[in-house]
């Protein structure tokens, strides 16, 4: 038989399931645990913690997550990849050394460190040699909203994973690389993929996407025969069991809930999908349409067939830059005739807040168990037992926003009748932190790797 | 006869900037066929027609028995700017489903498609 290296996911955002990553080195064997801490915008809130304190700047979580698994890395060389460094990779690694200290284990433990793709410190460098930072759905160039930058980091790909492990990482810390790359690059390792294998690079990237969200290829958030997906109190993550030909299997931990099937992998296949011809790595493009699923018993789908070509020469760049504030205000409004109620409330609350003269960039109103979610989609409303009076409003101007949050309260008593619901008070103004995608050339982005002993 | 998207095939929504992607799969093989010839693109925006601010673009994957959609300006902006409560369009995929399609009758029984009552 033809030796299998197996992936096991442990966390697909910052925020995931905390028992996830022990679960994933104690349910069974496993070589490499891929953990993914980063969405969008969580950058941004990295920048702003360590603008506050030098030393923070990383997904903490990940440290409790390293606690948990410390066992399995020191004594069943297990190896972990995580993306968890953020805006301050060093940092997080200092804080894993010490857990290896804490553990007795940091004498035959390293940690990698991959750094390179924080751009922000060279942002006004790269834009005056001519880098505009074009917003890729507006076209914008980012001098419009550059005072207003919180961070900027380029995605970067599996090389320097893939050299963090040659040097004998057991644990690697990196910024923002691809969630993709995290899954993809111990496979490419431990393989000996080279860098134009583009199949087998786009079915490393294929297998990095069935399993960066962890359990929604595992029959979380799964719509196909929901009711029937067993166990979901214990869940198991996913992982995949990988050849050197670039076929995969999906699979889950015996004696855990959920469940891989062909849907419940075809579901996250198309999650957050743009063209399927073109999924655009910094390794590889990969073409969605050429995946094949078959179903290879219980809980196990095999995924081969998967055609890649050569990437294009840029990065895609995720900037994050403050784009003013926002709070959202509710109110229950209880049968006869609840939506009625709630609608005069939103009347006689814009009335009042157009009286003041207050100005929203936006401001919107949901009823929230009658359209909400699928708008007039939705159908003919019959008379609900309550519904949710939900008015959100943005301004770049904080004071504004404020205003509005004390005008949800007094609505109890000055407003419609069979109202309920105010508990937790008046609404949280919250800055916004907006996502502004661009690409960079490859060039001016250099990665760089070093090992702790 | 009509025929409920919902009963015909499964889907899962996400979102990338100001855009909701809605991945619509055919729950039997069989299906995927007469999916791919009923939800054109014409259809799909007509019938997020006033919930959604942009285009709509199409994708087929055969291959998955799955077509995928990008409704644009779906999010009232997306991300954290957006006020929505789906502000990253994860139930788009259900207001599709919400979709009614009248079928022929004989072409209805050929394909075995349930048929809403």
């Amino acid at each position: 038989m033809s030796r299998t290296v197996r992936v096991a996911a442990g966390q697909g955002f910052w925020g995931d399931w905390l028992d996830a990553p022990r679960r994933q080195v104690e349910g069974g064997q496993i070589d490499y645990l891929m953990l993914d801490y980063l969405a969008e915008v969580t950058m941004s809130i990295l920048q702003k913690q360590k603008e506050r304190d030098p030393r923070m700047g990383y997904a903490r979580d990940f440290i409790g997550a390293m606690e948990s698994v410390l066992p399995a890395v020191a004594e069943r060389g297990v190896k972990v990849i995580a993306n968890a460094g953020g805006v301050n990779p060093p940092a997080c690694a200092e804080a894993i050394r010490d857990v290896f200290r804490a553990g007795g284990a940091a004498n035959k433990l390293r940690v990698g460190i991959v750094t390179g793709d924080d751009l922000l410190p060279r942002l006004d460098e790269l834009m005056a040699k001519g880098h505009a930072f074009a917003n890729m759905d507006t076209g914008e160039s980012l001098s419009v909203v550059r005072d207003r930058v919180l961070s900027a980091n380029a995605y970067i790909g599996s090389e320097p994973i893939v050299e963090a492990l040659a040097k004998g990482a057991n644990v690697v810390v990196t910024g923002r690389s691809t969630d993709t790359a995290l899954t993809m690059a111990p496979l490419r390792h431990e393989f000996g993929w080279g860098s134009t294998d583009w199949d087998r690079l786009a079915a490393g990237i294929v297998a990095g996407h069935i399993i960066e969200c962890g359990a929604q290829c595992s029959g979380g958030n799964c719509l196909y025969d929901w009711r029937s997906i067993p166990d979901l109190a214990n869940v198991g993550y996913p992982l995949v069991e990988a050849s050197a030909d670039g076929t995969f299997v999906v699979t889950k931990h015996e004696n855990t809930g959920g469940r891989v099937s062909v849907p419940t992998v075809t579901e996250q296949l198309v999650y957050e999908m743009g063209d399927p011809h073109s999924y655009i790595t910094p390794d590889v493009i990969a073409d969605f349409t050429t995946i094949r699923l078959d179903g290879a018993g219980t809980n196990r789908v095999r995924v081969s067939g998967i055609k890649g070509r050569p990437p294009t020469d840029k990065l895609k760049v995720s900037i994050a830059y403050r784009a003013g504030f926002k709070a959202v205000g509710s109110l229950v409004y209880s049968w006869p005739d609840a939506l009625d109620k709630a609608r005069l409330a939103d009347r006689v609350l814009r009335e009042r807040l157009a009286k003041m003269g207050l100005r929203f960039e936006d401001t919107l109103t949901e009823f929230v168990g009658v359209s909400a979610t699928h708008g007039p989609l939705a159908g003919a409303v019959v008379d609900v037992p309550e519904v949710q009076l939900r008015v959100g409003v943005r301004s770049a101007d904080r004071t504004t926003v404020e205003r509005f949050t004390r005008e949800i309260a007094p609505l109890v008593l000055n407003g419609p009748p069979s109202v309920t619901g105010f508990a937790g008070g008046r609404p949280k103004v919250e800055e916004v932190v907006a996502y502004w995608p661009a690409l960079v050339d490859k060039t001016v982005v250099t990665p760089s790797v070093q090992v702790l002993a | 006869m009509k025929v409920r998207l919902v009963d015909v095939a499964h889907a899962r929504s996400g979102d990338k900037g100001d855009t909701a992607n809605v991945g619509v799969i055919a729950l039997r093989p069989e299906w995927f066929p007469w999916l791919e010839r009923t939800l054109t693109r014409e259809r799909v925006a007509a019938h997020f027609a006033g919930i959604i601010k942009g285009g709509v673009d199409r994708f087929v994957l055969p291959n998955l028995n799955a077509l995928n959609f990008l409704l644009h300006g779906a999010l009232g902006g997306g991300g954290t700017v957006s006020l929505k409560t789906d502000a990253q369009g994860k139930v788009y995929s259900t207001a599709l489903l919400r979709m009614v399609v009248d079928v022929p009758d004989d072409e209805a029984r050929a394909l075995g498609l349930p048929v809403s009552s």
